[in-house]
């Protein structure tokens, strides 16, 4: 008898750590591209282009980053792509918390057939509006400044909106009541006592649109004319689309745009799988 | 209606109304405007004039368009399971009860999706290199010699997917979400029955995460039809239209050859597919739902 319990232990024992180990070698495969990230920017040229591939620069060298910070208008680059991110976030904590308040806590007649309309926008493939919106754009003079991707944000993001929606429909109603038999308006009610509450879905829309806006590649390929304008996203594209692209400075260019999403999501990772999970209950 | 039912509805409108416009400006009006350009000659210069479906059957005719077709349902239908199976495989072995210390891992498979698609591109494009690749290196490694990937016909596709499996955190994050949400008295019934993990996993976890596989192989699919950037910096279609997947080419045809009807009618096409898709396997996921509970 204890000799079977024994051999089903090491059987279970066995097979946790084989799952285990098919586990670590697969997350391993899934680090490797990261660490050629790293490695590959600390290499110099001749070293990047060397067959056979080496896992570990033979000299490590500064010079790609430097190169990033001095032979290319980087923080031009930077800044446009700040300007563009700041306006996102702003745009989309203000109208969508205006939003999702005014469906999640208001009742107004035809509400959760509008609600309706905003969660099918949020599955219609963009290239269906891409063409007409940027005729409108065209015919404004939008086009080679930052306008078209920013102004659109202060309209509201469906998913956004569906987010908002969601919290604050979570919370009690009788918090509202008080409020109001306090002689409180909506917006005060908004201000006061929901923006407060919402901090965590808040936080998680500022960290979306940081994401969208910082890694957007489309919008500025489209909108941004002249290299006055570029983001490092684009400039990186454009840079790479040279005859004879600089590669080891590519590189370095990409570890450096990576790094604060990756120091960012270390800080508040509860918020960034917070939005990603929420996306998935309605499924 | 009350008085103060009517001030409630007054202001909810109000709330509303950024998105309202939103919706009127940059959906409604836009798709409207697309479906009659959709049905014009229009380059951008002059007014768009009128030709009925001839921009629908000159597509039909359009060799590159057909190939990029053609490339897309290759990703949906191999592409979009083989990351699926990967996706739910890893979820499910990393939601192992007995399993300690995969906290970390959970942050691995997640990581490659913070990465700004640009990058992601530029890395793959040396992680596929035929020579100096990471993959081929690794392949050497067991004896094979690795194919010229993005630079060989038969092997961009393969090459893009791996890109596409190696960018299935979200997906992985939320399988992990659905999984938490399955009690875990049925995986004691089952264990007092004699299921093993595996039997447990075919039988319990699957079925009762359909509803998540539902949306992920949606949001994939969508993701597919959408796929523009990873094609327009690693490979521009290449080689030999391999790599023309559907909203590169209607880019090339609304920005590069600026024939904004033809790319408009491409737009169209994409919805009414991504819709049918979409529709087809809703009844199909939904099928035996109640017999399940």
């Amino acid at each position: 008898m204890t000799k079977n319990i024994n051999l089903y232990k090491a059987g279970v024992a066995f097979r946790r750590g084989l799952i285990y180990l098919l586990l670590f070698l697969f997350a391993m495969i899934f680090l490797l591209p990261f660490l050629f990230l790293l490695t590959g920017s600390f290499k110099t040229t001749s070293e990047l282009f060397s067959v056979p591939f080496h896992w570990l620069p033979e000299k490590w060298t500064f010079d790609n980053y430097y190169a990033v910070f001095h032979n290319i208008p980087f923080f031009r680059y930077l800044r446009n792509t700040l300007i563009i991110v700041v306006f996102n976030i702003i745009a989309a904590l203000v109208s969508n918390s205006l939003v999702g308040y005014g469906f999640a806590r208001l009742r107004w007649p035809g509400r959760d057939k509008v609600f309706m309309i905003v969660i099918v926008t949020m599955i219609l493939p963009y290239q269906v509006t891409l063409i007409p919106v940027y005729m409108m754009f065209t015919k404004l003079r939008w086009i080679g400044t930052f306008l078209p991707l920013t102004v659109p944000g202060f309209f509201g993001n469906a998913f956004y909106i569906f987010l908002m929606r969601q919290f604050l429909a979570g919370i009690p109603r009788e918090i509202t009541e008080s409020a109001r038999i306090d002689g409180a308006n909506e917006l005060q009610i908004y201000a006061r006592l929901f923006l407060p509450i919402s901090k965590p879905v808040l936080a998680t829309v500022a960290i979306m649109s940081f994401m969208r806006a910082w890694n957007d590649f489309l919008g500025p390929l489209i909108f941004l004319g002249s290299d006055q304008r570029y983001t490092l996203s684009l400039a990186a594209s454009m840079l790479r689309s040279n005859l004879d692209p600089n590669w080891e400075l590519l590189l370095a260019l990409g570890a450096v745009m990576v790094i604060p999403v990756l120091i960012l999501f270390f800080l508040l990772q509860r918020y960034f799988i917070q939005g990603i999970t929420m996306s998935g209950i309605k499924g | 209606m009350t008085r103060r039912e009517r001030r409630e509805a007054r202001s909810g409108l109000l709330f509303v109304l950024p998105w309202m416009l939103g919706f009127l400006i940059f959906t409604l009006y836009p798709i409207l405007c697309s479906l009659y350009y959709s049905m014009c000659n229009y380059s951008v210069i002059g007014a768009p004039k009128f030709i009925g479906a001839a921009n629908y059957i000159n597509l039909l005719r359009d060799r590159t368009f057909l190939a990029s077709c053609f490339n897309t349902a290759y990703m949906i239908l191999i592409g979009v399971p083989v990351t699926t199976v990967i996706a739910v495989t890893v979820s499910v072995l990393l939601n192992y009860r007995k399993l300690r210390g995969t906290g970390w891992m959970r942050v691995v498979f997640f990581v490659p999706t913070l990465v700004p698609t640009v990058v992601a591109c530029l890395l793959w494009i040396w992680v596929m290199q035929p020579d100096s690749g990471i993959v081929n290196t690794l392949l050497g490694y067991i004896g094979i010699r690795g194919p010229g990937w993005l630079s060989s016909p038969a092997w961009a596709k393969p090459a893009f997917l791996l890109m596409m499996i190696w960018t299935c955190g979200n997906a992985v994050i939320i399988y992990l979400a659905g999984l938490q949400d399955i009690s875990p008295t049925l995986y004691d019934a089952a264990a007092i029955d004699g299921a093993g993990f595996v039997r447990q996993s075919f039988y319990i976890t699957v079925p009762l995460l359909r509803p998540t596989i539902l949306y992920n192989v949606v949001t994939l699919i969508i993701g597919v039809f959408q796929w523009f950037a990873e094609p327009y910096i690693m490979t521009e279609g290449g080689p030999s239209n391999a790599t023309m997947f559907y909203s590169l080419y209607l880019y090339q045809n609304a920005f590069t050859f600026f024939k904004m009807g033809y790319a408009s009618a491409q737009a169209w096409i994409m919805l009414l597919m991504a819709m049918i898709i979409i529709a087809a396997l809703f009844k199909g996921f939904r099928f035996g739902e109640t017999e399940m509970g």
